[in-house]
């Protein structure tokens, strides 16, 4: 190493240890929040209703009885870019919404697969508030293992149910990703075709039965009657460990005077709903943008060098910060490089009064979760599928 | 990869049945991972799937499409034991068929999975004999599990994919 790279290395070693902008080669992050509005709900990232939650994004929703006045603001509702629909624990909800019935009378209940846990509760109807926006008879799931039997084919997948305010960490998920229902056609069919997510339940025990679209949850974006497109989450920067941080929740795309694309690049998802990420030469083609994710979860510690914490397992452990680039492709074939910063994970957490980590991440073999972190600091745009654009239709990523 | 076949669940299923009424009788589980390479047919057969082989030096790829969308592989050495299974698809496969005995320590484990501070992320889960690893988001998931003592050698866990 010549004398001229030690001095470079020094100062850019020294920058890290005091810069906000401390990210890689990028320089530092400044993105514009919209103040909240008709379209604008607001976004804490705190220790959430459990008061112990990791890197959680929360809001507030408003659900009421269909076509009265009958509501009730629940709020610790987890903003989720990864899943699709409304998820309320029925341990939350104090108004009575009405039960969706299958067209044999039955009651509607649903299983919904999440990657490590599962959801089981009955399908009801609500109008929903959001900020300004409203969406009419909206199916949600409310959760609850107990007012109806778990059926054997909701445990096949052996992952635990998340049904509670100690198990889901949250009062609800409002699923705002790239798809309108939580299943699609699949859920129409009868057979080994239909995946098994909805249930009729007679007194005599749970059965598999298809649902129509337009029974299936849906995310209530997707229904609002304006600003129907997509979202965009807009969150600050952040530098280390905070207790808190506000951002807002935007909804729809150039449809309204503070949701243009702007400059922001497409991602387009693969057939199999991904994005490509290459890290060190090598691409990984099951990766993906979820709010929902606590971390950026990303490959293992013998491609990353990262070490695995002991106490805090499924993060990493590095001794000091490490700064890491890949690069998103989308199917679109845009691409562009992403920095971020690797936080020692025990670290983090050792301040009890910290919840919002910008450097959380952990292992996720042969995959980028590109979680909350990668949120801090970008507005990220989520565009439904089907629906018109300033750009191509969705689904696509945006940032 | 060498021979490549093709085999279509609709046109041959009583035969294929009546070959699976047989395994089972003698098998001590419909299990896939840890078992025999027949029992691969029972998986395809519950997955309700066509199923395509392909061989490689040391081991043969059976890739179920099972008809929910989802593609399950279950790689078995050459001597015709289930060393690895890996999956992707809108919806997360019968883990209790696929896994066999190996499910009842996978699923207490995915239940053990705590700390001090809540979170949602990847699930992943490395016990003495099985590791098993689930990402994604709804809609999209994608997992593997293996015995790492069973990979033939030459194999890496990168492979199973």
């Amino acid at each position: 190493m010549t004398p001229l790279r030690i001095v470079f290395v020094l100062l850019v070693g020294s920058a890290c240890a005091f810069s906000l902008g401390c990210g890689g080669s990028s320089s530092p992050k400044i993105n514009t929040i919209a103040p909240v509005g008709q379209n604008v709900a607001p976004i804490t990232v705190n220790s959430g209703p459990t008061g112990n939650y990791a890197n959680g994004a929360f809001t507030s929703v408003t659900l009421c009885v269909p076509g009265t006045s009958t509501c009730q603001t629940i709020d610790g509702v987890l903003v989720d870019t990864g899943s699709f629909g409304l998820r309320i624990l029925s341990s939350a909800l104090t108004v009575a919404l009405p039960q969706q019935n299958a067209p044999s009378g039955n009651p509607v209940v649903e299983c919904f697969p999440f990657v490590a846990s599962y959801t089981w509760g009955p399908v009801k109807t609500a109008d929903i508030e959001i900020a300004g926006e409203k969406a009419s008879s909206l199916p949600v799931q409310v959760l609850s293992d107990t007012d109806f039997t778990v059926p054997s084919g909701c445990t096949s997948s052996g992952v635990p149910s998340a049904d509670t305010l100690q198990t889901l960490g949250a009062n609800g998920i409002l699923g705002i990703g790239l798809l309108a229902q939580d299943c699609g056609g699949a859920c129409e069919q009868t057979g080994g075709a239909n995946p098994g997510l909805y249930y009729e339940c007679p007194s005599t025990g749970c059965v598999v039965t298809g649902e129509a679209l337009a029974q299936q949850v849906t995310n209530p974006v997707a229904l609002f009657s304006t600003d129907n497109n997509g979202v965009i989450v807009e969150l600050p920067a952040v530098t280390g460990g905070e207790a808190s941080v506000s951002g807002s929740l935007v909804f729809g795309i150039g449809t309204e005077s503070n949701n243009g694309l702007g400059s922001a690049a497409v991602y387009t998802p693969d057939a199999n709903g991904f994005l490509t990420v290459t890290y060190s030469g090598t691409s990984y083609n099951q990766s993906f943008i979820d709010s929902g994710s606590n971390g950026i979860f990303f490959l293992d510690s013998a491609s990353t060098g990262l070490p695995n914490c002991t106490m805090a397992v499924g993060f990493y452990c590095p001794a000091s910060p490490k700064n890491f680039s890949a690069t998103n492709q989308g199917n679109n074939g845009t691409s562009g490089p992403v920095a971020f910063s690797v936080a020692n994970a025990e670290t983090l957490f050792a301040n009890p009064a910290d919840f919002a980590f910008a450097g959380l991440a952990g292992p996720n073999p042969n995959s980028f979760d590109w979680g909350l972190p990668f949120f801090f600091g970008r507005n990220v745009i989520v565009a439904i599928d089907g629906k018109s654009t300033p750009s191509i239709p969705g689904p696509y990523w945006a940032y | 990869m060498g021979k490549r076949q093709a085999e279509s669940i609709g046109s041959r299923v009583v035969a294929r049945a009546a070959v699976v009424v047989i395994l089972t009788a003698t098998l001590p589980a419909w299990a896939a991972l840890g078992g025999d390479v027949a029992s691969v047919q029972a998986d395809q057969l519950h997955m309700q799937g066509s199923r395509q082989i392909r061989a490689a030096a040391t081991y043969t790829v059976h890739e179920i499409q099972a008809a929910t969308g989802t593609v399950v592989r279950e790689y078995a050495s050459n001597e015709g034991k289930i060393f690895a299974v890996a999956w992707r698809g809108p919806w997360p496969p019968d883990m209790r068929q696929l896994l066999g005995t190996y499910f009842e320590p996978y699923a207490q484990a995915a239940k053990a999975q705590s700390g001090n501070h809540m979170g949602r992320r990847p699930l992943l889960i490395e016990l003495p004999g099985l590791t098993v690893q689930l990402s994604g988001y709804s809609r999209s998931l994608a997992g593997r599990a293996y015995v790492p003592e069973m990979l033939p050698s030459g194999v890496r866990a990168e492979d199973i994919r």
